[in-house]
């Protein structure tokens, strides 16, 4: 294996991607023409969390002997403008419309809430007399207007309507706690789609990948680097870094615009950074798809149709079009849409099984597909 | 085992190649001394390109034995072809590559250092009088400037040995003496060339000595001076027909 035999051949190969329209389009263009329709199409541009008044629910578990605080509460969220208020009875109603979406955030009363307000009044400059009480909070996390619109709008309803103007300087009994993220399917459904639109860029390198081996070999190209000392191993090496580049590059691209057409990833930049690993090893697994496709047929013409015997299934089953689970699992872009919905969606630490599993599960394919890719190719894959 | 103890670039002992219905070569035995100039003749089919295969280390062969600058081609064809330089029959280039990336690109597989790279390809490229199209895309260049290309491609590295299958064909006059420069070039520098050509003349003109090939087994095998006198013939297609009562082409 020589360095510059492989870095020569891995140039030539990426000259021919941004020089060769049909592949610039297939590899570079194709996944911002997709991530931008699909934006456009299902996403929530405009709507949710751009609008100018929230909903937020107040789930009323107030028990105090005098109700006239909860009632003044709820009127002053509503007098802020900005806030639509609906009354719960209890906590699971509130969260379920939350979760769907038809709320942005609920707040809780607690038992003694109007307790807690009185004694306020009554001593005033006396805390150690004060009955002290939380309000409970929940918002949702996928919008971050939201998050930080909301609580300090409660806070000032707090301060303002029950206390009056002068209570903004002092400690009160009643204080907000850490809000709940909660994660609704207020969420657009491009935000569902945007995962699988990674792992869907992938897997046409298989036909990236199955034409450039049919086609130079049409064209006595393989059989030209063959009369050099340059051995079929640093050909396919070659092959899968310049994919793997690819690869790069189109998680990028689909990061990038999906960014713009308004998906809200919850990911840190280490689930950045393990999105780009788990792509490589789909790469991997469609390098090799690739291989064993250029080997089973052997004109260009053919090696694309039959290229689709392993797109096709890996992007039904295992990216943003809905299916039933189950069957999904025999495909390797099903393993990276579930790991990047996790983790750019649900917001997931890396460190949950799923998604080291996951990972897992991708790496150990793509090692064995390109391996049997490899065998494959150098048995039936020549002139 | 080096080729200069051995003074052999080629040696070919019993070599068959046969396909389904073919006999492509014959048991085929002779050598190549390094530093000759070694023109192959013979007409179509005759099985020249299937030998230049088999020394090049492409195709097996179906029997029989070869050493190219002393290492054998079936059991160490990387050490074959870090020595040899092959200008195929048909020109194979990367069309979205220009010409000039297309001949570096053959230097890179080849190891050469890069300074030594940049020098030769442009060297080469005058020579061939592709200077001013060597920033264009190989696929858009004509029959001939492919061909001179793939000549360019094939020497880049200055190899030891070049196996130059018709390099001439379809050039016009001007690019056929560039070629020949070229094979002249390589043989004052005590380079080995085995050419194969359907011109005639040129094989007359180039070669120290010329291999007469039919049906896959060697007929001649002379200098071309030699091999005219000992058949009292003017030229070598004459010779050709003396040994085997047709000519060697219809029409050149
Ligand atoms: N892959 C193959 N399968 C079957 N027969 C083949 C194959 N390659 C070559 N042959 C046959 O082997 C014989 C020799 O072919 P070869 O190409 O070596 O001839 P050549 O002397 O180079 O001819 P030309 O002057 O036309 O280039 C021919 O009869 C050809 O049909
Ligand atoms: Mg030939």
């Amino acid at each position: 294996m020589r360095a510059q035999r492989v870095t020569a051949l891995v140039t030539k190969e990426l000259k021919k991607l941004v020089r060769e329209p049909a592949n610039l389009f297939m590899a570079l263009i194709f996944p911002i023409v997709m991530t931008v329709a699909f934006g456009a199409a299902f996403g929530g541009l405009g709507s949710g969390s751009m609008d100018a008044t929230y909903t937020v629910g107040i789930v009323d578990l107030d028990a105090s002997a005098n109700p006239v605080w909860a009632e003044a509460f709820r009127e002053g969220i509503s007098d802020t403008g900005v806030l639509i208020v609906r009354e719960y009875g209890e906590n699971e109603t509130a969260h379920a419309d939350l979760l769907q979406g038809k709320i942005n955030a609920f707040v809780i009363l607690p038992e003694d809430f109007g307790d807690s307000v009185d004694s306020f009044l009554a001593h005033p400059a006396d805390p150690a007399l004060w009955i002290n009480s939380t309000l409970g909070l929940a918002v949702d996390q996928g919008s971050m207007i939201i998050g930080a619109v909301v609580p300090p709008l409660i806070q000032q309803v707090l301060a303002v309507t029950l206390f009056g103007e002068q209570a903004l300087t002092l400690a009160l009994p009643l204080s907000i706690a850490a809000p709940t993220q909660v994660t609704s399917s207020h969420l657009s459904q491009f935000d569902y789609m945007a995962p699988g639109l990674f792992a869907f860029s992938a897997i046409f390198i298989t036909m990236l990948v199955a034409q450039a081996f049919s086609t130079e070999r049409e064209q006595g190209l393989l059989r030209r680097i063959s009369m050099t000392p340059t051995s079929s191993s640093e050909v396919i090496v070659s092959q899968v870094i310049s994919n793997m580049i690819t690869g790069a590059t189109q998680t990028a691209i689909v990061y990038l615009f999906s960014g713009l057409m308004g998906f809200r990833s919850q990911a840190t930049v280490a689930g950045i950074a393990y999105a780009f690993v788990i792509i490589l090893f789909l790469v991997l697994c469609n390098v090799g798809f690739g291989l064993i496709t250029a080997s089973l047929v052997k004109s260009s013409g053919a090696a694309t149709g039959l290229s689709f015997l392993f797109i096709l299934p890996q992007m039904f089953l295992g990216t943003f079009v809905p299916n039933t689970g189950g069957i999904g699992r025999f495909v390797p872009s099903y393993y990276v849409t579930d790991a990047l919905t996790s983790l750019f969606l649900r917001g997931a630490p890396l460190s949950s099984p799923v998604i080291l599993m996951d990972l897992l599960v991708v790496a150990v394919v793509g090692v064995v597909t390109m391996v049997v890719g490899i065998v494959v190719f150098q048995r039936f894959g020549g002139d | 085992m080096l080729p200069q103890s051995t003074g052999q670039a080629i040696s070919i002992k019993n070599l068959v190649k046969r396909y389904e219905d073919v006999t492509a070569v014959d048991d085929l035995s002779f050598s190549v001394e390094a530093g000759e100039v070694f023109g192959l003749l013979g007409p179509n089919g005759a099985g020249k390109s299937t030998t230049i295969n088999i020394l090049s280390g492409l195709l097996e062969p179906t029997s029989g034995s070869a050493t190219v600058m002393g290492f054998d081609v079936q059991k160490e064809p990387g050490k074959v072809k870090e020595r040899i330089g092959v200008c195929p029959q048909e020109p194979a280039f990367f069309p979205y590559l220009t010409g000039k990336e297309n001949v570096e690109l053959m230097g890179n597989l080849q190891d050469m250092p890069k300074e030594k790279l940049r020098e030769r390809t442009d060297w080469l490229l005058d020579q061939v009088g592709l200077g001013e199209a060597s920033s264009r895309r190989a696929g858009k260049y004509s029959g001939g400037m492919v061909r001179r290309t793939s000549l360019a491609m094939a020497l880049v590295h200055d190899p030891e040995l070049a196996f130059l299958d018709e390099p001439t064909v379809g050039l016009d006059p001007q690019s056929r003496r560039a070629t020949w420069g070229l094979i002249e070039d390589l043989k004052g520098r005590g380079r080995t060339v085995i050419l194969t050509t359907h011109y005639i003349e040129e094989a007359e003109a180039l070669s120290d000595r010329v291999g007469i090939i039919d049906h896959g087994r060697l007929i001649a095998l002379d200098t071309p001076q030699a091999l005219m006198e000992e058949h009292g013939a003017e030229n070598l297609e004459e010779v050709f027909i003396k040994l085997t009562g047709r000519k060697i082409r219809e029409e050149v």
